[in-house]
């Protein structure tokens, strides 16, 4: 067994798990937090997306020890004060999600993509970077279109601020 | 309409949840106790079970308990079956074997369930699964069609003599064949439908509580249809009778089809928590989705289409042979069948018909209902045998269809389907102006100055959705009706619940079925609340497939509507001293027309609530029932155009134009309609080019069972869709709706294979069209 801390949505937390326990499985099981989802066992469909230190990171392929000490956020971290994400309202807007399984794995990987390329977000580059998560619903249409709107709000928000 | 109303461009209601981490599905779900299941599956294709030891896995610490289908069968659970019965054209009834939740003496498959292990953890689950020792002998397997029908090949089923389950035919054999010899022209082409994996995003689970003291069970499950479910698990598996058992499908992860069936694991962890005495849970790993889902399509046909000397069809004849895996799954008998054959005219006149299928049984998966179900076979072997009979008369693809086109209705066709409504020649239109298909010559050369291969195909699809009436169905073999039910209650204070036995699992039915009721009423969407998936709530219902929840759910809903405004007006009418023809809703008002007298819907409610003063003999409260059986199919229908480019060093193949166009009758909300379309599109693409589940022929294993093996359309895989609809509306239904849900799936994949076939100038090419295989048909 392992004794594990880390900081997940801004508040210090801690548990014990076996060491062979992976990230998204103590945030499922330890944190009760169910947003993060399992869709595969191969680290292909990409539902499992968290942040990690700020990186984008599938929490099937990381054991919790190994996040131990670092900063972890999920899907359930990403409004702040009861408003929105612009990601998460961008896909709300664009009806960028179906089913809503693949839809927090996608907006953790959009949120990051963004932070990277800024409001020079292109079509190609967000379809390219999504190739590590897999929606079976949406036909990734509204999925592109979604993180192209919020690139331009994130972006522009940060031109104004500088 | 309103701007809440019907034709609301409006975001969903149910996004929240899912957007911030809160949606609850089956996997989500903790109760007091609950323990973990790992299954343990068979590694061969075909073997008998000679023994199971299970000493060392009830060793493994943690592991509560190791049970059997020796214990199952002693426990009175009943054969999995299918509801849909088939006589072949000899008049007898489908040959159909046993299939056990749990295997006790032959395994069939890779994957088939042999025993289930209960265990505190999941992991002590699958070490326990790993420790229990089946001994099995090992039998030869055929995985294919050809091997299941060949002279000698193993016997599956002692029912299925050379595994053949039935040979069924339809429409008229002599007449075809007659009208074939005449013909100034004959097209024929040999078709293959390769098989599919439906991999909804999330894994199939189920959470089986049973309580002692109340003997009730509760199950916990990822369904299309929780009361079906309920319905076959307690009158054919003898789980439970239906008083005591709960089904709860809760937020469900996308099904495409391949959630509507009942499987064993469900079944299974149900009695296992009667036989441990904990609550059980499942929840499938992805190599087990790709295992044991009901996979999709895999026909194999011969067609020859007729032409008289003006290029007018007089004939189309059939051979297919279909596969439909180890089990018969609940409906994978009329997928081949009535839901495939009857679907042969396409959008043509076509006044000789006839389709002989055959369906056998091999050592893979069950196959069933996957997103189209039959439909899809349908529109590929007719959409590919119309472009390549273009391409040998040497016509125009487009003109050849439209000058075959039914333009009379109601039309019917010689195999059942009477078309009811339609306008081809506007989405064929539509289609080629969006796609500015006169243009492409332009392109064709301008890509070839870039070394590429440039090709256009389209596929003109009609599909049937909304099955019904039940009676018909009944007629036809179906085992259930397929009408829907809906409950509209207006609450005390003027909200509204209305309890839906359709089920969403990505369809949005919480904000365009709150959009009917905005539309009727003049209410806000806010104050509708949806409720669906839980048989303890909703009253019985048929759940969601075949894009009926529209056409026939929401029907209901509307029928439901009509008796709630019926009795609103009477009271209204009480309460103001108005005549109760002379009452109006409008904008949540209960108004007398001419008059500036209004009531609130609000109060109107309270009233019937209170009751206090009530039109004479009037029942206190406001709630209706309605159960709507429609009187037709509903026939979408439209025209898909793809263009592609190819590298011919490669065979790499980019899709570089998808064009939809789609006749879907009365829409509610154009925005979830498109995002169906694009969903669908999409996986016919996927179909098309990238998709293809496999068998090795020699040992039975399924090659295809991860992410890593079987390829998924991926965002950078496919382009934007251009998507829009001209309409014709149903009258067959009381809102004048069609079906959106399969459309894309139906239609797409004829059109990227014609625009591939056309890019190479050769025509022999199956799905998938990987890179190789367009390589390989470029350079055969």
């Amino acid at each position: 067994m392992a004794s594990i801390s880390m900081t997940v949505n801004g508040r210090a937390v801690s548990g014990e798990a076996e060491d062979r326990t992976l990230l998204v499985e103590f945030l499922r099981n330890n944190l009760g937090l169910t947003g993060t989802h399992v869709g595969c066992d191969t680290s292909q469909c990409g539902a499992c997306v968290v942040h990690v230190d700020g990186d984008a990171v599938k929490s099937c392929t990381m054991l919790a020890a190994q996040a131990n000490g670092s900063d972890v956020k999920t899907i359930e971290g990403l409004a702040s004060g009861g408003e929105l994400h612009p990601v998460q309202k961008a896909f709300h807007e664009n009806h960028g999600l179906q089913c809503g399984f693949c839809t927090p794995g996608m907006i953790m990987a959009a949120t990051e993509m963004i932070n990277r390329h800024g409001a020079s977000l292109d079509e190609k580059t967000v379809r390219e970077e999504l190739e590590g998560n897999i929606c079976r619903c949406t036909g990734y249409h509204n999925i592109v279109k979604a993180i192209l709107a919020a690139a331009q709000e994130m972006g522009g928000a940060q031109q104004a601020a500088e | 309409m309103g701007a809440e109303g019907i034709g609301a461009r409006i975001a969903r209601k149910e996004d929240k949840r899912f957007i911030t981490g809160k949606g609850r599905y089956t996997d989500d779900m903790v109760v007091p106790g609950m323990k973990h299941a790992m299954f343990v599956r068979s590694p061969h294709a075909h073997a008998k079970i000679t023994g199971i030891n299970k000493d060392a896995a009830l060793a493994v610490p943690g592991v509560i308990d190791v049970l059997d289908g020796k214990q199952l069968t002693e426990d009175g659970i009943g054969n999995l079956i299918c509801g849909w019965m088939i006589h072949s054209k000899d008049g007898s009834p489908m040959n159909m074997g046993a299939w056990r939740p749990l295997a006790d003496d032959k395994v069939r498959y890779v994957g088939d369930a042999v025993a289930i292990v209960v265990a505190d953890t999941k992991a002590q689950a699958r070490e326990g699964a790993e420790a229990v020792q089946v001994d099995y002998e090992e039998l030869p397997s055929a995985t294919d069609i050809e091997a299941a029908m060949a002279d000698g090949a193993p016997q599956i089923h002692d029912e299925a003599a050379n595994n053949l389950i039935y040979d069924w035919e339809i429409g008229e054999s002599t007449a075809t064949d007659a009208a074939l010899a005449s013909a100034a022209h004959v097209t024929e082409m040999d078709i293959v439908n390769n098989r599919l994996i439906p991999n909804a995003m999330e894994p199939r689970a189920a959470l089986g509580l049973y309580d002692e003291a109340e003997d009730h069970y509760t199950c916990w499950t990822t369904s299309q249809n929780p009361h079906v479910a309920r319905l076959v698990m307690s009158a054919f598996y003898n789980v439970a009778p239906e008083n005591k058992l709960r089904v709860i499908a809760p937020d469900v992860g996308g099904g495409f089809g391949s959630k509507i069936f009942i499987y064993p694991e469900e079944v299974v962890c149900l009695w296992a928590s009667r036989r441990t005495g904990v609550p059980v849970k499942w929840v499938a790993d992805r190599t087990e989705s790709f295992l044991c889902d009901a996979h999709g399509r895999d026909h194999i046909s011969n067609v020859k289409i007729g032409f008289d000397s003006e290029n007018r069809i007089t004939a189309l004849k059939v051979d297919t042979i279909a596969n439909l895996g180890a089990y018969m799954s609940l409906f994978s008998s009329s997928v081949p069948t009535y839901l495939y054959a009857t679907l042969l005219s396409g959008q043509y006149n076509i006044a000789n018909i006839h389709a002989n299928v055959r369906t056998v049984y091999t050592n893979t998966a069950p196959v069933d209902a996957y997103r189209g179900a039959g439909r899809p076979e349908a529109c590929y072997l007719i959409e590919r045998v119309m472009e390549t009979a273009a391409r040998e008369l040497g016509v125009s693809p487009a003109e050849l269809r439209r000058k075959n086109f039914v333009t009379e209705f109601p039309h019917q066709t010689p195999v059942i389907m009477a078309y009811d409504a339609g306008d081809f020649g506007a989405s064929l239109d539509a289609a080629m102006q969006a796609a500015d298909y006169s243009g492409f010559a332009a392109r064709k050369a301008e890509a070839a100055g870039r070394g590429k291969l440039r090709g256009i195909g389209m596929s003109c699809y009609i599909e049937a959705c909304g099955i019904a009436p039940s009676q018909a169905v009944g007629a036809l073999g179906a085992g259930v009706g397929l009408w829907e039910s809906a409950e509209v209650r207006v609450n005390a204070v003027g909200t509204i619940e209305v309890l839906t036995g359709s089920h969403s699992h990505g369809q949005g039915h919480e904000t365009t079925f709150a959009q009917l009721v905005a539309d009727r009423l003049g209410v806000g969407i806010d104050t509708v609340s949806i409720v669906h998936g839980d048989t303890d709530k909703v009253q019985m219902g048929m759940g969601t497939y075949g894009s009926r929840s529209g056409a026939v759910g929401m029907s209901a809903i509307s029928v439901a509507l009509d008796k709630v405004e019926a009795k609103a007006k009477k009271i209204a009418a009480h309460l103001m001293e108005a005549d109760e023809a002379d009452i109006e809703i409008d904008s949540g008002e209960l108004k007398v027309a001419g008059t500036d007298k209004t009531l609130p819907w609000f109060q109107m409610a309270l009233a019937a609530y209170t009751a206090h003063n009530l039109p004479e003999g009037m029942e206190p409260g406001l709630k209706e029932t309605a159960f709507f059986d429609p009187a037709n199919f509903t026939f979408p229908a439209g025209c898909y155009i793809c263009e592609v480019e190819i590298d011919p060093d490669t065979g790499v193949t980019e899709v570089v134009q998808f064009v939809a166009s789609d006749d879907f009758g009365t829409i509610i909300n154009p925005m979830i309609v498109e995002g169906q379309v694009h969903g669908g599109v999409v996986q016919g693409i996927g179909q098309a080019m990238l998709e293809g589940c496999a068998y090795d022929a020699e040992s039975g294993q399924l090659l295809t069972a991860s992410y890593m093996d079987y390829t998924m359309p991926r965002a950078d895989d496919i382009p934007s869709i251009d998507v829009s609809t001209t309409k014709t509306e149903c009258p067959s239904n009381p809102l004048g709706m069609k079906g959106c849900g399969e459309a894309g799936a139906i239609g797409s994949p004829p059109a990227v294979i014609n625009a591939i076939t056309d890019a190479i100038g050769n025509n022999d090419l199956t799905m998938p069209a990987t890179p190789q295989t367009v390589w390989a048909a470029i350079n055969r």
